[in-house]
């Protein structure tokens, strides 16, 4: 009898909402990510120009020089939502927690030699500041960029790396015993000393940069795709082998983000460039130019850390990038 | 173990200790829009953070909250909750909510990253930024507790679609255009003082109580989970003001005069939410007058009162709300009535038992103005004759209602204002919406008006049935009298149904 | 008549209970109101949310910030602190 009454007047009228069903090509159960996303920002019937932009509405197609015919085919692999995502993070924060919380308890960063203790809060702890700006970064394409479907995982992205900004700002109260000295340190080094202004020189040029999809590539592709693994793999191993496998601890989150929002990021360069030769020919430029600039800026940094090796080091991790943007963004370079 | 730092230590460090002043690119590159609006800022250094939630906190409380919620709305859907509403008649609230509402929480999203972006101060970046992402909560979840309602009811189906087009959801779409096209200051004291902690308590306080009271345990779960981020948000929209203010004694007048016009802006959007109260709530938790008084004539009025000290006063035309309570949402809904034919959602004449309510809500202005006409409309429509207004409304060129609000002198009297710009003539509903035109009339005149737009021939085309085509409204299914609808036959189907299913 | 009241409201569920009961403890000059899901509590003046009282009632730590999840509305001006979360008036 319920069996009944529910398969015959319970049938749902529809399955999804109609600006969803048209996407599917047919009214089809939609996923959350799906409904949560799809046109959410309006494209039309704008009724003022914005007093800070007055030669474009709104929302605006013009603000790149990407140009689709729809921006819904850029879809993240992830499929996060603000639900999904704010759940995954919670259980990654669980877990930095605990780790945190256990080399705190046992002094592990202690374990290292005091020369790479000393490597650890002059190359990585000032990179806080470089994080900082990274979330300004996705916070403009977040701001200006076009369609829902960017612009909310740029805009996870950006509260990911003010959460990054402030694990790295942890580690530095956890080499200081909670006075703030090291920061204190590190901060002056970010603004005076000669191994970092070239990075602080591209982090301010960035901050400046108008084209959001440019700007996608040149922080998220190219300076994150360089220093990502110059930091949190190279650099990492070197000081694992120096006493420090403990801070391996402190920095899972970023290594697992990384990971996790390359898949993202290379979505959206392979999308673009399959739209039309002239999206590829922009973003293969883009690439290139930012590849040169970016690698010169980290220059110094890698030269601290890696000494005589520092070239052969950067050329490889160049390598690895071009290798991906040609592997997994269809790009020639 | 090393001793903690304390709280507001820690939470510097952690966020306007990140930033540094720029010495490779000149400050006004970076933040190029922080000087148009003439507010002046002396040290950014000064901003007091509104709340210090660090982002493995956020992640942690939001996380808990998210769960907690999508849990509501999973066993929603399974065990089919929209059966235990009280009535079909409240899915129409609903509709007008993810229509007009919805696609307002992503307009703030956006305007958020905006000045999360502008704004030169990290503290303020980092307020701003949590309150953009949590704007996209706010909107997502709302899609996903309602997605099951559009399963079962006419008129969500197509919501963003309508929200760019149907004549009265230009009313909030224009309402956030017009904060997201200004400047960051602006912005931030339209949505987060004068909408967010001057008026949102009347959207979500009572109206959110209400659906709790009509029984619709998802849409409540979803709305007091929203809100619980709006404390946030309320307590940042009262320290930028205070910020604003004690920086420089130039910004008072500018801050008084955005604080005018977008608390009258506020105050004509929720008009909307008025009707919704007094009217698609089967059951009532309290009137819209109620609610008027207990949110802004008290709580304004003391908010008001703490502000003095820096030179700001009541929003100009406070009173006018005030003498309006008594008319606000039976005018409203009368006009929603009238035009039932082009709404995304059906209207109805209450009955015998909720007009008693009216009239004891309501006893200086129910029985004499509104009771008579409703019952005309009542004999009409049982003669055959239900009144659908034909014509094409003139519409406020500001916040682009209908000229429906009267003089409250005289509640037969519709107010009509107008002025001149460059030749033309413009209309306005009341005093508020002329002065917010008479001191950008650069701005206003370009407003999407929808009625302008069907003369103009950009809906599709000059009748009615083209242009509720052009707004993928589906005439019969998703507009006119509830009575006569398909959700009202569904429901009753559906009611019987699981009235069998309990005596069986 | 000067106006200085201020108001918390809270989600009325299981979670919220112990910090109602705390906050009706610690404020005797509030009044709390009860709504279909949702308490409201009035006050002249202050309102404050103790973390030690909270503490107490649950049996187990609590942050202030924990608040967060069940707060649906405030009204007045909000200082925070390790051991409390208020809501005041400037007068």
């Amino acid at each position: 009898m319920q069996i009944d009454i529910r398969t015959t007047n319970l049938q749902p009228l529809r399955h999804t909402f109609a600006h969803v069903a048209r996407r599917l090509g047919s009214d089809k159960p939609a996923s959350r990510y799906q409904e949560a996303t799809f046109d959410l920002q309006p494209t039309t019937s704008f009724h003022y120009r914005p007093l800070w932009d007055p030669e474009r509405d709104l929302y605006d197609e013009r603000r790149t020089a990407i140009q689709m015919a729809d921006w819904y085919i850029f879809k993240d692999p992830r499929q996060f939502y603000y639900g999904s995502w704010t759940i995954a993070r919670a259980k990654q924060q669980d877990s930095v927690e605990r780790n945190f919380a256990f080399v705190e308890k046992r002094n592990l960063l202690d374990l290292m030699t005091p020369e790479w203790k000393q490597k650890v809060q002059e190359a990585l702890v000032p990179l806080r500041h470089l994080e900082y700006s990274a979330n300004l970064n996705n916070c403009f394409i977040t701001a200006y960029g076009y369609g829902a479907a960017v612009t909310q995982a740029t805009m996870l992205a950006s509260m990911d790396r003010l959460g990054i900004a402030q694990y790295l700002t942890r580690i530095g109260l956890v080499l200081d015993g909670n006075t703030g000295a090291v920061l204190d340190v590190g901060k002056q080094a970010w603004l005076n000393d000669p191994m970092w202004q070239p990075l602080r020189e591209l982090a301010e040029e960035l901050l400046t940069l108008q084209d959001w999809f440019e700007l996608l590539v040149a922080q998220n592709f190219v300076l994150d795709g360089l220093l990502y693994p110059l930091v949190y793999e190279r650099f990492d191993t070197r000081i694992s082998e120096n006493g420090g496998s403990a801070l391996a601890m402190l920095t899972e989150f970023m290594v697992d983000w990384f990971a996790e929002t390359n898949r993202f990021t290379d979505m959206m360069l392979k999308t673009a460039a399959a739209e039309s030769a002239a999206n590829k020919t922009v973003l293969e430029q883009w690439v290139r130019r930012w590849t040169a600039r970016v690698a010169g800026a980290l220059a110094p940094l890698t030269e601290h850390v890696f000494a005589a090796e520092a070239e052969a080091v950067m050329r490889e991790l160049q390598d690895d990038l071009r290798t991906r943007a040609k592997k997994k963004c269809g790009l020639d370079l | 173990m090393a001793k903690p730092m304390n709280m507001r230590d820690k939470y510097n460090r952690m966020t306007r200790d990140l930033g540094w002043e720029p010495s490779y690119q000149p400050k006004s590159k970076i933040y190029p829009q922080i000087e148009f609006e003439g507010i002046k800022i002396e040290n950014w250094e000064q901003w007091e953070d509104p709340f210090r939630l660090t982002m493995d906190a956020y992640w942690k409380y939001q996380a808990e909250k998210e769960r907690k919620l999508y849990a509501v709305i999973d066993s929603f859907a399974q065990n089919n909750g929209q059966l235990n509403i009280t009535d079909a008649r409240y899915v129409n609230a609903l509709k007008l909510f993810l229509t007009g509402i919805s696609p307002a929480e992503y307009s703030a999203h956006r305007g958020f990253s905006m000045v999360g972006r502008a704004f030169p101060g990290v503290g303020a970046q980092v307020a701003c930024q949590m309150q953009a992402v949590d704007e996209l909560r706010h909107v997502q979840t709302q899609v996903h507790t309602i997605s099951h309602y559009n399963k079962y009811f006419n008129g969500f189906q197509d919501f963003r679609h309508m929200h760019d087009r149907v004549w009265y959801l230009s009313v909030p779409k224009s309402f956030f255009e017009d904060a997201q096209t200004a400047g960051p200051f602006e912005f931030i004291t339209a949505i987060s003082f004068s909408f967010e902690y001057v008026l949102t308590n009347l959207l979500f306080m009572p109206f959110m109580s209400g659906a709790a009271f009509n029984g619709d345990m998802a849409t409540v779960t979803f709305g007091f989970s929203a809100q619980s981020d709006e404390a946030r948000h309320m307590t940042l929209g009262l320290e930028v003001i205070k910020f604003m203010l004690q920086q420089h004694p130039d910004n008072v007048p500018i801050v008084q005069r955005w604080i005018d016009k977008w608390f009258w802006r506020g105050y004509r959007l929720l008009s909307l939410v008025a009707m919704m109260m007094d009217y698609m709530l089967p059951k009532r938790v309290m009137s819209w007058k109620e609610a008027w008084e207990m949110y802004f004539e008290q709580n304004g009025g003391a908010l008001f009162e703490d502000l003095a000290r820096y030179g700001i006063r009541m929003p100009k035309y406070w009173e006018v709300s005030v003498q309006e309570k008594d008319h606000l949402s039976h005018q409203t809904w009368a006009t929603f009535y009238n035009y039932g034919h082009a709404a995304a959602f059906h209207t109805w004449m209450p009955d015998a038992e909720e007009m008693a309510w009216l009239a004891a809500k309501y006893p200086d202005s129910f029985d004499r103005w509104y009771r008579p006409r409703y019952e005309h409309w009542i004999a009409q429509e049982k003669a055959g004759h239900r009144f659908y207004n034909p014509s094409l409304p003139m519409l406020c060129q500001t916040c682009q209602i209908p000229m429906l609000y009267t003089d409250m002198d005289d509640p037969t009297q519709v107010v009509y204002r107008s002025t001149e710009y460059q030749g033309e003539k413009y209309h306005f509903c009341s005093d508020g919406c002329k002065d917010i035109f008479e001191h950008e009339p650069e701005k206003y005149v370009q407003a999407w008006l929808p009625v302008n737009q069907i003369y103009q021939g950009h809906c599709g085309g000059a009748t009615v049935p083209e242009v509720l085509n052009w707004y993928h409204l589906r005439d019969g299914q998703d507009n006119r009298d509830y009575l006569y609808s398909e959700d009202r036959q569904n429901w009753l189907r559906w009611k019987e149904a699981s009235s069998q299913l309990e005596t069986t | 008549m000067a106006n200085n009241m201020v108001y918390l409201a809270l989600q009325n569920n299981e979670d919220a209970r112990p910090i109602i009961e705390a906050i009706a403890e610690d404020n005797p000059h509030a009044t709390i109101n009860h709504y279909p899901a949702m308490v409201k509590i009035d006050a002249p003046g202050r309102l404050t949310v103790k973390r030690a009282s909270v503490e107490e009632k649950l049996g187990r730590d609590w942050d202030p910030q924990e608040i967060q999840i069940n707060l649906i509305s405030i009204s007045g001006n909000v200082v925070e602190s390790e051991e409390e979360f208020a809501v005041e008036r400037l007068s």
